[in-house]
């Protein structure tokens, strides 16, 4: 039985539940694998800590949360000291080099990776980051197809804002093809 | 033809189910947890000549679902714990006047406005009691999308069976929660139309004179009869009486239409039980904790069982005590200071074998929370 668990946190209007949702409703739709997707939140709209738990498997899911992440992947500061020491040991960590200046080391891979900075410089849209970042996760972890992302985005995207979620998705993939594991 | 898979929220899969049972109104007042529900509805009502009304209150939603069930339709609202908190005088008017309807409560953390954003199960005793005086009521849940699928058609079609308000039990975690779920094909559970009388336009109508199965037909209000309604105790053409006969006679006939059916009503799921030595009672989001530990206790080669209760009222206390009858322990895991758990113990013989198995700071019960208290039970400390 394989069963990845991931936390994607940052904040309230991020997109991490979307993105976290997408990767999920990915793994069900294109790859026939079983998930469920749950998210924690605040009453409010925007900021506050926003997380969402996903959990992949070929067998039945019965408790939806995460407690300890294979993959934990952090868009703000906050998040990331809310969380890091939460992650499973061996397992990885996403962090967004803009919001997140790393500080103890948690016994994970560790990838510190220009996110939100690319997405900036090469489409000029901060929308898109949550997109940027499933690229790179695919890269980094092989848990779904990067075109079965594609065709999860062609089905949820507006076409007029496709090739500018396409060309984020292609960027993350390419950061994190290009990663490196951050030293000790 | 392979059956389409949708990876959607709880909140989503009832609204899916409650179009599939043919529900064709619905009003509400959106609030969290429940407004996918609303939102939901929104969307999709207009599309098959269905009617959404967004009301000034969840009173007003209450009320508006239970005057369109009158006139012929299938309808619902949603809310959640403070919502349903003004709904309960409606409530007791349809239990009253015998008319159909659902309503979804997604609950969250109470009392009063609690915690909107988190999950509990506080909401219990308030479907079975809230409203004043004695009467029966029909109140299911599910634990997962595919279940609460099939309850929701349910709920439909037991509000139509017994004439009587319906009351489902989601809460946040199931509702706003992601899983696959595979449609239904039309007609793979059965949906239950509602019985209308036969007699002719121009003929007396008797609105409450139930038949020999105690069964009253319905007549679409507006249309070939007039007869009146009332929350009042009435007779058998829906008039106010005091006469001490006729009471004695409705408030039986509102309990019994329901107590005397509680073996029709009960819906269960059972893992483990046949040589379980420690029981645990569960239901909605909490069973996925509580089912979590059973299947990762069992492989360890625990003598642990898992009852799923989705029928909350009427109790099934029946089922209960015979499922139970061997066990050692019995713990009742929900999340609440201890609802059903009263319900058990009223249930079993040697109630001292029950145990609360609970979590109320808003977050959602653990596999771990439920194990340490297990251990605490057994004596073997956490």
């Amino acid at each position: 039985m394989s069963r990845h668990r991931l936390i994607f946190a940052g904040a309230g209007g991020q997109g991490v539940i979307t993105a976290a949702i997408i990767l999920a409703e990915t793994a069900v739709h294109f790859e026939g694998q079983n998930a469920v997707q749950s998210q924690s939140y605040g009453a409010a709209a925007r900021g506050g800590i926003s997380r969402s738990d996903v959990i992949l498997s070929d067998a039945p899911i019965h408790f939806p949360k995460v407690t300890q992440p294979n993959t934990l992947i952090c868009l703000t500061q906050e998040a990331y000291n809310s969380f890091n020491t939460i992650i499973r040991p061996g397992g990885l960590l996403i962090a967004d080099t803009h919001h997140v200046t790393l500080q103890t080391r948690a016994e994970a891979r560790i990838f510190h990776l220009p996110l939100y900075d690319t997405v900036v410089q090469e489409i000029g849209n901060p929308v898109v980051f949550n997109i940027c970042l499933l690229g790179a996760l695919q890269a980094l972890t092989g848990l779904v197809r990067l075109d079965s992302l594609q065709q999860t985005l062609a089905q949820r995207v507006p076409s007029r804002y496709l090739e500018m979620n396409e060309k984020a998705l292609q960027l993350g993939a390419q950061l994190g093809e290009q990663a490196e594991v951050q030293k000790p | 033809m392979r059956q389409r898979t949708e990876f959607i929220q709880g909140n989503e899969t009832c609204v899916r189910a409650a179009l599939y049972a043919g529900l064709d109104f619905f009003a509400g007042y959106p609030i969290t947890p429940s407004s996918e529900i609303t939102e939901h509805m929104a969307a999709h009502l207009p599309r098959i000549g269905g009617s959404f009304l967004q009301m000034e209150d969840e009173i007003s939603s209450l009320c508006s679902i239970i005057g369109a069930s009158l006139t012929g339709h299938k309808v619902m609202t949603a809310t959640s714990g403070p919502g349903f908190s003004l709904m309960q005088e409606a409530l007791g008017f349809a239990v009253m006047t015998e008319i159909p309807c659902v309503i979804a409560d997604v609950q969250r953390g109470g009392p009063s406005t609690g915690l909107p954003t988190h999950g509990s199960q506080g909401d219990v005793y308030q479907a079975r009691w809230g409203t004043q005086g004695d009467h029966a009521i029909i109140s299911l849940t599910a634990s997962n999308h595919q279940d609460l699928f099939a309850m929701t058609v349910e709920a439909f079609n037991m509000a139509e069976t017994f004439r009587t308000p319906v009351v489902l039990l989601l809460d946040e975690i199931t509702g706003h929660m992601r899983e696959p779920l595979t449609l239904p094909r039309e007609g793979e559970i059965p949906v239950i139309e509602r019985l209308r009388t036969s007699v002719p336009e121009g003929v007396d109508y008797h609105p409450y004179l139930p038949r020999e199965d105690g069964r009253l037909p319905m007549s679409d209000f507006g249309g070939k009869h007039r007869y009146n309604v009332t929350g009042l105790y009435h007779d058998m053409w829906g008039f106010p009486t005091t006469d001490p006969k006729v009471i004695h006679g409705l408030i039986h006939h509102l309990m019994d239409k329901i107590e005397n059916h509680a073996h029709e009503i009960t819906r269960y799921r059972e893992y483990y039980l046949d040589d379980a030595h420690t029981v645990l009672i569960s239901y909605g989001c909490s069973a996925r904790t509580a089912l979590h530990v059973v299947t990762s206790r069992r492989r360890r080669g625990e003598k642990l069982g898992l009852l799923e209760i989705q029928s909350l009222w009427p109790f099934p206390a029946e089922l209960v005590r015979a499922k139970c009858e061997h066990a050692h322990y019995i713990l009742v895991v929900e999340m609440n200071m201890g609802q059903v758990v009263h319900e058990v113990k009223k249930a079993v013989q040697d109630p001292e074998r029950v145990y609360l198995a609970n979590r109320v700071d808003g977050e959602f019960i653990t596999p771990t929370d439920v194990r340490n208290i297990m251990r605490l039970v057994h004596g073997r400390g956490v």
